[in-house]
C-alpha cells in the first residue's frame, strides 16, 4: 500500500505551484485546515485561486485570510465578498475594493453544489437559487416543470487542504460534528487532497467501513497534527 | 415618531417564533433571527437546521460547556439535541433546495409589498455577502423577516418596490418589525398586529 503519511505540513504542500487552484474548507472557525494553510503561507506560492466559504475574517489565527493578506491569492471564489458589517474591513475587502485582487461571488449552496458537481463528474446543473437576482444576469435560464432555474458549472481544484478528525493509514476519513462542513466535498473534488488529522491516524481496518465519511481513494497525503500544532 | 416605545428585538423574534408549528424544520439567519430560538413553546417540537449541516441542534452552549466542533450558522457554540444529525455542506443545501425547510427567518435592509426583499448588497459598495441567504430564500417553504421598521433617518423600510438588489423575488410571507407584524398578501402589506400604543396611521413614513 502506498505510504500517504507525510512527516510535516511543509513537506505535504511543498509542490503546490504558483497559479494553483486550491480549496479551503471551514465554517464558523470549525474544520479549518490551519496547519496546512500555515505551511502554504510559509511555502510562498503566489497567484493562487482560492475556493472557500469566505475570503477571510478579522481573525488572529491562521486562516485563508492569512494567505490573502500575504498577497498569495489573486482570486477568491466564495459566498462573501463584502464585510457582514461595514466596520469589519478585512485585508481581502481592502484589496478587492482597490482592485488589487479578483473575486467571484457565489451563493453558498451553489458553491457547495458546484464543488460536488466537480467531484461527481457532472458537467453543469440547474438550480433555482439566485433566479430573479443580479447574480443570475447573463446566465442560461431554463424553465423545467414550471419553475425557472439557472445553469451553474462545476468548480474543480488542483489541491484541497482538509481538516479531519480521524484517518487511517489509507486515508479513510472521519469528521466530528460541524467540522465536516465543506471538507468531504472538497476532498473529493480536488486532484490532490492533503489532510491534517486532529486526533489519530489509525491502522487500516480500525475505522469501520460503514463509518467512513470520505473514502481513502480520494486522499493523497496525510499529516497528523503534532502536539505543538494548531488544534482549534 | 419616537415618543412611544418600540418592540425590542427579542419581542419581534418571539412573535415570529410563535408562528412556528410542531415538527417544523426552521433555519435562523445570522444576527437578530437567532433570537427566535430563545422562544420555547414546550407543546412544539422544533428542529433547528444550520447551513453548515447541523440538523436538530439545541440551545446555545453555557460558558465552559462548549464543544469546539459544534457551531450554528453564526459560529456560536450550540449544544447537541437528542436526535441531532450531521451532513456535509452539499447535503445541507440539498435539504434546503429540496424544500425541507418549513421556514427561514432572516434580517433585511428592505421588504417590498410584492414580497421581494434585499439583504445582500449595497450598490455603492463593491461586492456582497450572500452566504446561504439566496438558497434559503428561493427554496424554503416560507420566508419570515425580522427588521427595524425604519432607517436611522426615519424612512420606512417597507416599500412599494425594493430599491436595493433583491435576494429573492416574492419570497416573504411574514414580517416582524419593531412596530408591528405584517403579512404579505396579494394586495400588499397587511397589518396583523401593532406594537402597544401605536396606531396604523402612525406607521406611514
Amino acid at each position: 500500500m502506498k505510504n500517504k503519511i507525510y512527516a510535516s505540513f511543509d513537506a505535504a504542500v511543498a509542490d503546490i505551484p504558483d497559479g494553483a487552484t486550491f480549496m479551503s474548507p471551514g465554517f464558523g472557525n470549525v474544520g479549518v485546515p490551519r496547519n496546512l494553510l500555515g505551511a502554504l503561507h510559509r511555502q510562498g506560492a503566489k497567484n493562487l485561486i482560492g475556493i472557500s466559504n469566505n475570503a477571510g475574517a478579522l481573525e488572529e489565527r491562521i486562516h485563508i485570510g492569512t494567505l490573502v493578506e500575504a498577497r498569495q491569492v489573486k482570486k477568491m471564489i466564495c459566498a462573501f465578498t463584502a464585510p457582514t458589517h461595514p466596520s469589519r474591513v478585512t485585508p481581502f475587502v481592502e484589496m478587492y475594493n482597490n482592485d488589487e485582487m479578483d473575486a467571484e461571488l457565489v451563493p453558498q449552496g451553489t458553491l457547495a453544489e458546484r464543488i460536488r458537481a466537480a467531484a461527481s463528474g457532472i458537467g453543469a446543473f440547474y438550480t433555482p437559487t439566485s433566479v430573479g437576482t443580479e447574480l443570475a444576469e447573463g446566465k442560461e435560464h431554463r424553465e423545467i416543470n414550471g419553475r425557472t432555474y439557472v445553469l451553474e458549472y462545476p468548480l474543480h481544484a488542483d489541491y484541497a487542504l482538509i481538516r479531519a478528525w480521524k484517518a487511517d493509514t489509507f486515508g479513510n476519513l472521519q469528521f466530528r460534528l460541524a467540522q465536516r462542513n465543506f471538507n468531504p466535498i472538497m476532498a473529493m473534488a480536488a486532484k490532490i487532497t492533503i489532510v491534517e488529522v486532529e486526533s489519530d491516524i489509525v491502522d487500516v481496518g480500525d475505522i469501520d467501513p460503514d463509518h467512513v465519511h470520505v473514502p481513502g481513494v480520494y486522499v493523497d497525503r496525510i499529516v497528523k497534527i503534532p502536539p505543538d500544532g494548531i488544534f482549534d | 415618531m419616537g415618543d412611544k416605545p418600540k418592540l425590542e428585538r427579542q419581542a419581534m423574534c418571539d412573535r415570529l417564533a410563535m408562528e412556528f408549528q410542531d415538527e417544523w424544520i426552521v433555519n435562523l439567519g445570522v444576527g437578530m433571527p437567532t433570537l427566535c430560538s430563545n422562544y420555547v413553546d414546550p407543546s412544539k417540537d422544533i428542529i433547528f437546521h444550520s447551513e453548515n449541516g447541523v440538523i436538530g441542534y439545541g440551545p446555545l452552549a453555557p460558558e465552559g460547556e462548549e464543544d469546539a466542533h459544534l457551531v450554528n450558522a453564526g459560529g456560536q457554540n450550540v449544544t447537541a439535541r437528542l436526535g441531532m444529525a450531521i451532513v456535509h455542506h452539499a447535503d445541507s443545501f440539498a435539504l434546503i433546495r429540496g424544500g425541507m425547510i418549513d421556514v427561514t427567518v432572516m434580517g433585511a435592509y428592505e421588504v417590498s409589498e410584492n414580497g421581494d426583499f434585499a439583504n445582500w448588497r449595497i450598490p455603492t459598495r463593491k461586492g456582497g455577502g450572500i452566504g446561504g441567504a439566496m438558497d434559503l430564500a428561493a427554496c424554503a417553504k416560507r420566508v419570515f423577516i425580522a427588521m427595524e421598521h425604519t432607517t436611522r433617518d426615519g424612512k420606512s423600510k417597507l416599500l412599494h418596490r425594493c430599491r436595493l438588489p433583491v435576494t429573492a423575488p416574492g419570497a416573504v410571507k411574514l414580517l416582524a418589525t419593531d412596530l408591528g407584524l405584517f403579512e404579505i398578501v396579494p394586495e400588499g402589506f397587511k397589518l396583523r398586529e401593532h406594537a402597544p400604543g401605536w396606531t396604523p396611521m402612525r406607521f406611514r413614513s
